[in-house]
């Protein structure tokens, strides 16, 4: 396979040297007699041609050579389908991309101004009008029925038993939430956050008693998994690219996604082939000077290992006992 | 506050003199008196002073030409500063204590600090767009050709006209203070969205620059809409005799369109501005809501930051479209002139930008698919978005059409307008991958977006800027620009453009988000740093390739070559002024009277290859069509 692009390489910088040649020779006659408007005219148009093999043969060699490095294998199962539809849709604009650049460019070389032949008058044709605006839209129409599909599916409601995961954007660090052993979310405010309760958690709710806050995401492998995002001051957005995941943490609305992982931490690893390797949630809305390193690492596990993970997780409140007498203050906010 | 005092004392200044004009004013708008009639039909004879003939101009070239120059030095300023965002990203060891002077406390230990960083990205942005693609590209053409080419002695109101390109400049000053205040410039992305541009807290930026970033804005808003107004009325009343809607060259509908799209979009901008200029100031709740930060929660409640959104994408995205259609207006005339041939499918390319400006009204959620609102709109915002692929296509295709079996004259601006069907072609495909929301999931956000809306709007509508400014230079400065260094400007930029933007569709396929300082900070994003920098010098080589034209144009202005009436053999009422640089009032004698559409080009039977407008039908008896022919059997009756 690389050989032969190789060969294809050469032949085509071969041809593009030729037409430059060819370019600068008429250039050179050029000079010897006075510049007429047909020479500077073949000129261009040879180096139209050029062009033509230089863009298409520069995209398409360097599209094989970076082919993996690109768009890297989504780790779940809604990414599958998306890349699926990204690679129809990518290849029915290739077609086009492909054809009409060289529709446009060889127009131009081949219709350069000559002597001996002029323009054709030509203003209208109603059927080839009619069949392109025909063909186009029916194309984006197939395009569309797949894609809000997809979508449809994508954004559906989350399945009951989805694992949940609370991330809270705040200027330049995810806070993370689970809901513990009761499976509920305990009731927060963010008039009472503050240092250490990132959350601004109300312990007057029973539910937040057994909430824990984990330095990292854990999620298990193959069971759905549902991401509650907030924010508690600007936009942020959570982008977890290799799960083909974003959504934005807006202060005051929760919004959510959620989605399946396909492959653990270490299955990962070994795929690609990186011991260190670490799925990332980096921030895809401008949020400030440190939006560029508002990272959060998500640990993919097998089910049995995230159960045991989740059990030994203690709770926020266990560690930050003076916030429960603190009653009188969280009463408030009720 | 100082700017408000300011704006208000010109405000009164403008309404005092727009009174003692008010019969002249009135007079333009109302079509039918005599009086009307005479004061438009009259060449303006009054002594030109310097002040009335450079400076407060009233005459619609000279308003063209503030316009362009005015967007060339912003042009320059912008792409310094892309410069400078690409040096941090491909070659951040760069030492760039020498920027000390200029950049003062943003500089630390030679490199950029990460919010100055932010600030370049936005004031890059909100530069590109308005300032040079909005201002200097409708401002100059639509000025420039829209009288001369519906055969009209000025603009319905030179007076507003005038006022317009002045609020402009007064804007041009508020944003070169924002880019100098103490506290940085806004570090909010050119969308500014709330929290991040009201809180001074989360940015610095979010202060004084932020303040004054509205306030250009603003005055901005109001240029546009005086000299939209302007452009509709004078579209629409000021046609000469025989120029029927459908003998309307190309470049005029696409004026007329982008007129009526600003105008039904930018008071919506100045809504959501107002809105935000309220929260910022006087602590309203429109778009804030439970905000906890530097050590205090805050007492807005209730509002959204996705309002703001909506409201802002519903002039954003229109005004994509505001920068693109001049372009395809422009080469609509060059493509056509410099194949010798009619262009292909007149009906079709004007229906295609009539349904753009419609759509282009539904599509503006597209930008919010992953901003948390209902996902339903996802559905119908895919839906318009995707299908305003349609018109586009069916301008490429006529583009194409129109080249083929033509005798093609490779002028620089024809070299451009290639340029641009092909950057068309290629940054408006992709927008059919990010229309759709499920793809847009991935794609949102990264550098995918940052090469599709360079190519489909930066690079399409500088290469439109620059076909028209090649074409039209000497209908500005009766010289023509030196051929030989178009050729080298533009396959420069050409070829350069391609190798800055193309790239970027794979790191944003790898999850590179945009407005990022650096990619440092994640592991996934440890590639490309060959990329990076490959793509940062030929950033620096198409910029210097920009100085080619600076060069050009301004030495070109006074040394050109004398410029004949028709240098391109052109059909356009423009090229039938008596002088090549017509005065004011644009004639000296009558205006010319219209016969036919202005793409006859090539006609058979025809001696030369164009017939211009102005050429009555009886002198064609030739070349005329059977239609035609019934046209001078029916007046002879
Ligand atoms: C020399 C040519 C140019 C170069 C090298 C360049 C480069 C860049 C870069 C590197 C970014 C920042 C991406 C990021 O960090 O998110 C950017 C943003 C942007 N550019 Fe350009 N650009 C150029 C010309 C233009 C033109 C002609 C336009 C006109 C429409 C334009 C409009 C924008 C906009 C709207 C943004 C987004 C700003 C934001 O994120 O808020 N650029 N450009
Ligand atoms: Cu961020
Ligand atoms: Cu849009």
């Amino acid at each position: 396979m690389t050989e032969i692009l190789f060969y294809i390489t050469g032949v085509l910088l071969l041809i593009i040297f030729y037409l430059v040649y060819k370019a600068l020779r008429l250039l050179y006659i050029s000079k010897k007699r006075p510049l007429t408007s047909v020479k500077s005219n073949d000129v261009n148009a040879y180096l139209m041609l050029a062009f033509l093999l230089l863009f298409l043969g520069g995209f398409w060699g360097y599209s094989f050579y970076v082919s993996d490095e690109g768009l890297a294998e989504a780790a779940s199962e809604h990414g599958d389908r998306v890349d699926k539809l990204f690679w129809i849709a990518t290849t029915v604009i290739l077609i086009p991309f492909t054809l009409l650049h060289i529709l446009l460019f060889w127009a131009a070389f081949r219709f350069r101004h000559k002597k001996d032949r002029s323009a054709k008058y030509y203003p209208y044709n109603f059927k080839l009008e009619i069949s392109w605006t025909v063909i186009t839209a029916g194309t984006l129409i197939a395009l569309i029925a797949m894609g809000i599909i997809l979508w449809s599916d994508v954004k559906s409601p989350p399945p009951k038993e989805a694992e949940v995961v609370e991330i809270l954007g705040a200027q330049y660090v995810w806070f993370i939430r689970y809901p513990g052993t009761d499976g509920k979310l305990g009731k927060t405010d963010y008039r009472l956050i503050d240092d250490k309760n990132s959350f601004g958690m109300n312990l007057n709710d029973p539910a937040a008693t057994d909430d824990f806050t984990p330095p990292r995401i854990h999620i298990p492998k193959g069971q759905p998994v549902l991401f509650l995002i907030r924010s508690r001051d600007v936009i942020h957005s959570v982008f977890a690219p290799h799960f083909r995941l974003k959504m934005d943490a807006v202060p005051g609305m929760t919004t959510q996604f959620w989605f399946i992982p396909k492959y653990t931490t270490e299955e990962m690893r070994s795929k690609t082939g990186n011991p260190d390797f670490n799925y990332e949630i980096a921030c895809a809305e401008i949020c400030g000077r440190g939006h560029f390193a508002m990272k959060m690492i998500i640990v993919v596990e097998e089910p049995e290992d995230y159960r045991e993970w989740y059990q030994q997780q203690r709770s926020w409140v266990s560690q930050h006992p003076a916030y429960l007498s603190n009653h009188g203050n969280q009463n408030k906010y009720k | 506050m100082l700017g408000v005092i300011i704006i208000l004392i010109i405000l009164l200044f403008i309404f005092n003199r727009a009174y003692i004009h008010r019969t002249r004013i009135l007079a333009y708008f109302i079509e039918d008196t005599k009086e009307a009639k005479a004061i438009r039909s009259t060449k303006e004879v009054h002594g030109e002073s310097f002040v009335t003939k450079y400076i407060f101009s009233t005459d619609h070239k000279m308003i063209a030409k503030q316009y362009l120059l005015t967007g060339i030095f912003w042009a320059v300023i912008g792409g310094l500063l892309s410069l400078l965002i690409r040096v941090q990203l491909g070659m951040p060891e760069m030492d760039l204590d020498w920027l000390e002077p200029v950049l003062g406390r943003w500089i630390t230990d030679g490199r950029i600090d990460p919010e100055y960083y932010l600030s370049a990205v936005t004031m890059h942005g909100a530069i590109m767009m308005f300032m040079v693609l909005t201002a200097g590209l409708s401002g100059t053409f639509s000025n420039l050709l829209i009288p001369l080419q519906i055969g009209a002695r000025d603009m319905a109101s030179g007076f507003l006209n005038m006022l317009s390109y002045w609020f402009f400049f007064i804007s041009s000053c508020f944003f070169l203070a924002t880019l100098v205040v103490e506290t940085g410039p806004p570090m909010g992305g050119w969308v500014v969205y709330p929290p991040l541009s009201v809180l001074p807290q989360a940015a610095p930026g979010s202060g004084m620059g932020m303040t004054l970033y509205i306030l250009g804005f603003v005055t901005f808003i109001i240029s546009i809409l005086l000299a939209g107004l302007n452009y509709i009325t004078t579209v629409i009343n000021l046609r000469t005799v025989g120029m029927s809607f459908s003998r309307l060259p190309l470049t005029v509908w696409a004026l007329f369109f982008t007129a009526i799209l600003a105008l039904f979009s930018f008071p919506v901008l100045l809504t959501s501005f107002l809105l935000l200029f309220f929260d910022r100031s006087f602590g309203t709740s429109f778009y804030l809501s439970d905000i906890y930060i530097a050590g205090e929660a805050l007492a807005y409640s209730g509002g959204s930051p996705l309002i703001y959104q909506h409201l802002f994408w519903f002039l954003g995205h229109p005004e994509v479209y505001i920068i693109f259609l001049p372009a395809l207006g422009i080469t609509s005339e060059i493509i056509s002139t410099c194949s010798r041939k009619p262009i292909f499918g007149y009906w079709f390319m004007v229906l295609a930008m009539l349904a753009i400006v419609f759509l282009s009204y539904v599509v503006w959620a597209h930008h919010m698919f992953t901003s948390g609102m209902d996902p339903f709109l996802g559905t119908v915002f895919t839906i318009t978005t995707v299908i305003i692929a349609v018109p586009s296509a069916i301008k490429t295709f006529n583009y194409i059409a129109t080249l083929w079996g033509g005798s093609i004259h490779f002028t620089p601006a024809m070299l451009f307008s290639i340029g641009l069907i092909s950057f068309l072609m290629s940054g408006g495909l992709t927008g059919i991958i990010i229309g759709n929301s499920p793809l847009d999931i991935q794609l949102h956000d990264t550098y995918y977006i940052v090469a599709h809306f360079h190519l489909v709007m930066g690079a399409l509508a500088f290469f439109g800027m620059f076909a028209g400014i090649y074409h039209w230079f000497p209908k500005m400065f009766g010289r023509m620009m030196n051929k030989k260094l178009g050729y080298i400007h533009f396959w420069i930029t050409f070829i350069g453009t391609y190798l800055v933007f193309m790239p970027m569709h794979f790191i944003g396929m790898a999850g590179f988000p945009r407005r990022y300082y650096t990619f440092t900070a994640f592991q996934y994003m440890d590639r490309f740093n060959n990329l990076n920098l490959f793509i940062t010098i030929a950033s620096i080589i198409t910029f210097a390739a920009q100085l080619i034209f600076l060069y050009n144009f301004f030495y070109s202005m006074y040394k050109g070559k004398k410029a004949p009436r028709n240098p391109w053999k052109s059909n356009t009422l423009e090229w039938t002024t008596e002088k090549v640089v017509p005065g004011h009032g644009n004639w000296e004698g009558s205006i010319p009277t219209v016969y036919r559409w202005p793409y006859d080009y090539s006609k058979p039977g025809a001696p030369d290859d164009f017939i211009p407008q102005n050429i009555p039908l009886m002198q064609t008896k030739d070349s005329n069509t059977e239609e035609e022919n019934n046209i001078l059997e029916r007046q002879r009756l």
